[in-house]
């Protein structure tokens, strides 16, 4: 029902998200390479797709009461404002886009620290190993919505002096910066064992010490290896962030719930939705980018 | 005084991976300014020598000697040891995020703690005289095959070694790069820099090796200077050896 469906337990394999696409996105570049009856025949196509489409949809009996519940320009207006009596949407959306870019910069920092310390070699590290191990397997595989409950009910049920008198916000982050940490860890694991070992060889080689060689040549260009699963991560985040309502936060899906119940209308969830995709497509299409670019900087190494 | 020492003594080193035993005790000693060559079939355990010799692969028994230090020993400071003794890798592996003058600066100013003015007019230095200046700015990516195994060279400079380990530098280079590269070495065999130098070239062998070692499945089976090696080579197997290299078109 809230717009954080999709879970985290849908992600990518982390190895298999590092390998690049088969396909490269066209986006907006294929008119140029096609010819005029290439165009033709996509613009054809294209009507034809789309015009089944809103044809379906009209003819279906309850079509006319749908475009009421959920498509009505009067109620789209009001919830995206607010009323009186029930929360602006878009007002309450702000608490997401905060409640997203904290946890992103916590999960980058708390993810990082797990797989380097999953991969520290050697016997003395073997606790710290079995720590990181522990830690991705146990958040990884409890859903999302139970960490929150436990987090933001547990916590301040202890009565422990300050950590039980957060708000409901710092809980849900908390929540949040546990369980996608646990992917994000993964996903840099994924990319530090990509680097070739010849790459530390030659590092070390030259007298650096273990942590020089990490920290100088296997993190940057593992790091730049993984922006692109990273950051598609970061948009099932972006989305699991209304699932921070069942704590009691007003963020954008709890709002239109809000507004649903006292109007009977469904249009607030409409504009909920328009808000997460609105926020959504730049990331992915700087997520296009970056796999575009890295895939153009690597053929020129190829030609050279 | 550190010039009256040998830069490198290796002493019946024996190394193993699992049952298939690369090195059968080599002994081995390179003096100051010489050029060692080793030579032998692929698998006779060359570049596994060389490994050894920077630490990358531990030995089961045997010592090896930098001068007057035995850096085998227990609780030896691998990283102090690995600064002294410079190593060029086959596959350049060059630092491909970071440009000609960034991989070349990274170990002395991290390793050497060298501050990053004095760093950068060494590195620049090397460059000129190895005539890729004007790649400073480039990314490997951008460079040759010999372009990038002369920056490697140039990167293990830097770090002013006592000894250059050369592990088969141009087997991964186009034929018509091989010669820069050949080149380049020979200067630093000129310049009295003491090297140990694994290669399938043997011409260039007979011309800059002070000495030339034959491997054989895992053992120095003879070894003497170039003429001696090349021209009446004692030992069966090393005529062999070179009958096939003669015949490959490659002496």
């Amino acid at each position: 029902m809230t717009a954080g469906d999709t879970g985290p337990d849908r992600k990518l394999d982390p190895i298999e998200a590092v390998s690049p696409p088969s396909s490269p996105p066209t986006l907006g570049r294929g008119s140029r390479v096609l010819g005029n009856r290439a165009v033709l025949g996509s613009s054809a196509s294209t009507i034809l797709f789309f015009g089944f489409i809103a044809v379906v949809a009209t003819m279906a009996p309850g079509s006319e009461i749908v475009r009421q519940r959920f498509f009505s320009w009067f109620h789209l207006k009001q919830s995206f404002l607010g009323t009186g009596g029930t929360p602006s949407v878009a007002e309450a959306f702000l608490l997401n886009v905060e409640i997203f870019t904290i946890s992103e910069m916590l999960i980058l920092i708390l993810a990082l620290v797990i797989a380097i310390v999953r991969g520290m070699p050697g016997p003395a590290f073997f606790p710290f190993r079995v720590v990181a191990v522990a830690y991705t397997d146990l958040f990884r595989g409890v859903p999302l919505i139970l960490v929150l409950y436990v987090i933001g009910f547990g916590i301040p049920g202890l009565g422990l002096r300050f950590f039980s008198y957060l708000s409901d916000v710092t809980y849900g982050i908390v929540a949040l910066v546990l369980v996608y940490s646990a992917y994000v860890a993964e996903v840099y694991r994924a990319g530090i064992e990509s680097v070739p070992e010849s790459q530390n060889a030659a590092a070390r080689s030259l007298g650096l010490t273990r942590w020089q060689a990490l920290r100088f040549v296997i993190l940057p260009q593992a790091v730049r290896r993984v922006i692109p699963p990273l950051l598609n991560d970061f948009i099932g985040l972006q989305k699991d962030t209304a699932l921070v309502s069942v704590l009691g936060s007003i963020e954008a899906a709890r709002a239109a719930q809000i507004y649903g119940a006292a109007q009977f209308n469904y249009a607030s969830y409409v504009v909920a939705a328009l808000l997460f995709v609105l926020i959504t497509i730049p990331l992915a299409r700087f997520t296009d980018r970056l796999i575009a670019r890295d895939k153009r900087r690597r053929q020129a190494g190829a030609i050279a | 005084m550190k010039s009256n020492r040998v830069p490198l003594v290796v002493e019946d080193v024996q190394k193993a991976f699992g049952a298939n035993e690369v090195l059968k005790g080599i002994s081995l000693s390179v003096n100051r300014h010489e050029v060692v060559c080793l030579i032998g079939a692929s698998g006779s355990g060359k570049s596994t020598l060389l490994r050894c010799i920077n630490l990358i692969e531990p030995i089961d028994s045997g010592r090896i000697v930098v001068e007057g230090e035995e850096i085998t020993a227990e609780g030896v400071n691998v990283n102090r040891i690995r600064q002294r003794i410079g190593i060029v890798f086959q596959s350049f592996n060059l630092f491909p995020h970071m440009t000609v003058l960034q991989n070349i600066t990274l170990a002395p100013r991290q390793a050497l703690r060298i501050d990053g003015k004095n760093a950068q007019e060494r590195a620049l230095g090397l460059l000129e005289r190895f005539g890729l200046l004007d790649k400073k700015h480039e990314y490997p990516d951008r460079l040759s095959g010999g372009q990038q195994q002369r920056v490697a060279i140039v990167r293990s400079l830097a770090m002013k070694p006592d000894i250059m380990l050369l592990d088969e530098v141009t087997s991964a280079l186009d034929p018509e790069l091989v010669a820069e590269v050949l080149n380049a070495i020979k200067e630093l065999a000129e310049e009295g820099m003491t090297m140990l130098v694994a290669t399938h070239e043997m011409s260039f062998a007979r011309d800059i090796a002070s000495r030339v070692c034959f491997l054989d499945a895992g053992k120095i089976l003879e070894q003497g200077p170039p003429e001696q090696i090349f021209k009446s080579p004692e030992h069966p197997r090393t005529r062999q050896f070179l009958q096939r290299i003669i015949a490959a078109g490659r002496l």
